[in-house]
């Protein structure tokens, strides 16, 4: 059974259909790339996944560990496992970072009891791995962060919940190469625990770092090929244009 | 959403009730029963003639409903200022104990004072106080122990004529707290006050005098509770306070009145040279509010700073804001102003910031902001700015907004309910005011907060 099986997909937001017929079938420990143009739909992709309300899904079904998750909240599927990352995070204001991810952490593990300062030190650890500074633990969530801080806070969120599943989106996008490889290092770092994840990204850059075995062509709201890394380095070498079948 | 968060206090014995309503003979009969000085008869004579003569407002909360002739404007609890807890009736101190004030006392303050509808019942300060000189006293014995100083000041800032509700509480002013702190003195913790209404259809009038003298340092919690009946109850109360020359003082309210009740308050402070003023104010409670707490910066470098908020839910309007007359050169001013409103609670912020011709160099900065959860609340902020000198920096700035929806879908990606991510938002909203609130109120506001909005992030 596939961790996430997605099968004849469809969804609109308002009348517009804008998910035209997804297949994806994700197992655990597999990175799967969603490239594709600007507009594509490929973060609409993953907002249906996770449950979004401005998404109607039309037809098809997303199952989760063999279960229609259709019908839950987006909360009760972050619960189950499933992780997506913005590419422009909400700020929250008054909230420290250190706040919020203990009550999310609370509420994704409910069976882990760790105590404040259990929870600290995790979270310390957590944090130095990511070469980001402690002081940006007191601060509240992404407010004034710049776009590199909030995509490593995305990722420390994602180490500290370590989902079954992470929905990646643009997480290179606004990097310099020494936060691309940090980040890279944060993911390959979750990967080590059987995490499963699906990457979207308009560029090949990320994928050097963290390698997928499948990488699935995007356009106009469904996938159009599906192949190895080669087709990576294909699109990289002739544009989206080519690659359409 | 679970709406009953009303107390339960038990039921209490009283020595005395008023008629309802007001009349010359009520009134001397409040006077005769506290054995009062004549100037004070007088005061109170005169304020029901300004009362009968002054129309209600023609601004804020729709008071039409108000019926002052049904309201009880004096209610005597049978219990008599004790300095020792034990020695308050076992019902008014359970009461009281619900709400945590004994505990807090011996915890994390100073003093403490308690009135129960129209009377003090408990009024004590530490030990070491007194002997520094400061007074903390009910305001009927502190007629009698220190009537000039009393005279001096007794509504001095608030005259019985400044509008209807202010010559009311002249008329029928019972209770509250007198407090002197001595030059140079700086008192290391809080003294509170709390204020609770037991009885139906009464009307509470407390009144509190702070003088800070010069160079001192003082801080002052008030808090006010009631039981929630189907009838309406009045809170017209009074706070006054004079900031004299470098001196400082951090005024707390927590104000969480029933749901029935009309709360149609008047604070002023008066602040000299170099003094500074900080208040701290949340509004939760009551049917409708009106209260605007005012700083006249009449010396040269007085500060005013505000931290407020008003959290009006179901059936709740709540119209506050502050005012701030800068009369000096080089006087400042701070006015952090939020309102949360949800399940249909109205606020209204209404802000004054006049700076008069010789303010010069003066600034003031007013940050006003308004969140409401839901469609079906109101919110509006009204604040006016007069400067009447070039020399001025004045700031401000207002927002007024509906939480975010992308916020919510965040937080709930995060695993939160739909719930949590609001009270959490709602919380964060709140926080420079959460922060600022005596770390037993804070718990409390949180756990409000989570009530409402049937959160349970605890």
């Amino acid at each position: 059974m596939e961790l996430l099986n997605i099968v004849d997909l469809h969804a609109n937001v308002g009348e517009k259909e804008v998910i035209k017929g997804v297949d994806l079938a994700v197992n655990s420990n597999e990175i799967h790339a969603i490239m594709g143009p600007n507009g594509a739909g490929k973060t609409t992709l993953i907002n249906v996944i996770m449950g979004n309300p401005k998404y109607t899904v039309t037809s098809g079904d997303i199952l989760f560990e063999g279960r229609s998750i259709l019908k839950m909240t987006v909360d009760e599927r972050a619960r189950a496992g499933i992780f997506q990352s913005f590419q422009y995070p909400e700020d929250i204001s008054g909230v420290t970072f250190m706040n919020f991810l203990r009550l999310a952490y609370e509420k994704v593990h409910p069976e882990k009891k760790l105590s404040v300062l259990e929870f600290g030190d995790f979270l310390v650890k957590t944090a130095d791995a990511l070469k980001m500074d402690h002081d940006f633990l007191k601060r509240y969530v992404n407010l004034g962060f710049s776009g590199g801080e909030r995509k490593k806070s995305e990722i420390l969120q994602l180490s500290i919940l370590n989902p079954k599943i992470a929905l990646l989106d643009e997480t290179d996008s606004g990097l310099d190469i020494d936060a691309l490889r940090t980040v890279s290092e944060g993911i390959n770092r979750v990967l080590k625990s059987n995490l499963a994840v699906v990457l979207v990204t308009h560029y090949k850059r990320i994928l050097d770092y963290v390698k997928p075995q499948f990488v699935h062509v995007f356009i106009d709201g469904k996938i159009v090929k599906t192949g190895g890394f080669e087709i990576a380095e294909e699109l990289e070498r002739e544009g989206y244009e080519e690659v359409r079948v | 959403m679970k709406k009953n968060d009303d107390i339960l206090m038990k039921d209490i014995n009283y020595l005395s009730k008023a008629e309802p309503g007001l009349s010359k003979k009520i009134i001397e009969e409040i006077s005769y029963s506290k054995s009062e000085p004549n100037w004070m008869r007088e005061l109170r004579l005169k304020a029901l003639e300004y009362f009968i003569q002054r129309p209600n407002p023609n601004f804020g909360v729709d008071i039409s409903t108000l019926d002052l002739d049904s309201i009880v404007n004096y209610v005597r609890p049978n219990s008599k200022r004790e300095r020792s807890w034990e020695d308050v009736p076992e019902e008014i101190r359970e009461n009281f104990e619900k709400l945590g004030i004994p505990e807090a006392e011996r915890k994390s303050l100073a003093g403490v004072g308690a009135q129960y509808d129209s009377e003090m019942v408990y009024h004590n300060m530490k030990e070491f106080l007194s002997k520094l000189g400061v007074i903390f006293l009910d305001m009927d014995s502190a007629i009698k122990q220190y009537p000039d100083l009393v005279k001096k000041y007794f509504m001095h800032l608030i005259p019985p004529n400044d509008h209807k509700f202010a010559a009311l509480h002249g008329a029928v002013w019972s209770g509250g707290t007198f407090v002197y702190v001595p030059e140079n003195v700086n008192v290391p913790l809080p003294i509170q006050s709390y204020y609770l209404m037991g009885s139906p259809g009464m009307g509470q009038f407390e009144h509190t005098l702070i003088v800070v003298d010069k160079g001192a340092h003082f801080e002052f919690i008030e808090g006010c509770s009631g039981q929630n009946y189907s009838i309406s109850n009045l809170h017209a109360g009074a706070v006054e306070i004079y900031v004299e020359e470098g001196a400082t003082i951090k005024f707390s309210t927590i104000e969480n009145w029933a749901k029935n009740t009309y709360n149609l308050n008047t604070k002023r402070a008066s602040i000299d040279k170099d003094g500074t003023i900080i208040w701290i104010s949340g509004t939760m409670g009551s049917a409708k509010t009106m209260l605007y707490p005012s700083s006249i910066l009449k010396g040269k470098g007085a500060r005013a700073e505000y931290t407020t908020i008003a959290y009006a839910g179901q059936g709740q309007h709540l119209d506050t804001g502050t005012k701030v007359f800068h009369l000096a050169p080089y006087t400042s001013s701070k006015v952090d102003s939020r309102s949360i409103s949800f399940g249909g609670g109205y606020s209204f912020y209404r802000g004054l910031v006049k700076v008069s011709e010789s303010a010069i160099h003066s600034k003031s900065s007013v940050d006003c902001s308004a969140l409401m959860v839901d469609d079906i609340s109101k919110s509006d902020t009204l604040p006016i700015i007069e400067v009447m000198n070039n020399e001025s920096d004045i700031a401000h700035e207002a927002y007024v907004g509906r939480i975010n929806e992308d916020q919510i879908y965040y937080l709930m990606s995060r695993g939160l309910t739909e719930d949590d991510a609001r009270a959490l938002i709602v919380r964060g909203f709140l926080d420079p005011f959460i922060k600022q609130m005596p770390f037993e109120y804070a718990v409390e506001f949180n756990r409000l907060i989570d009530m409402h909005f049937n959160s349970k992030i605890g």
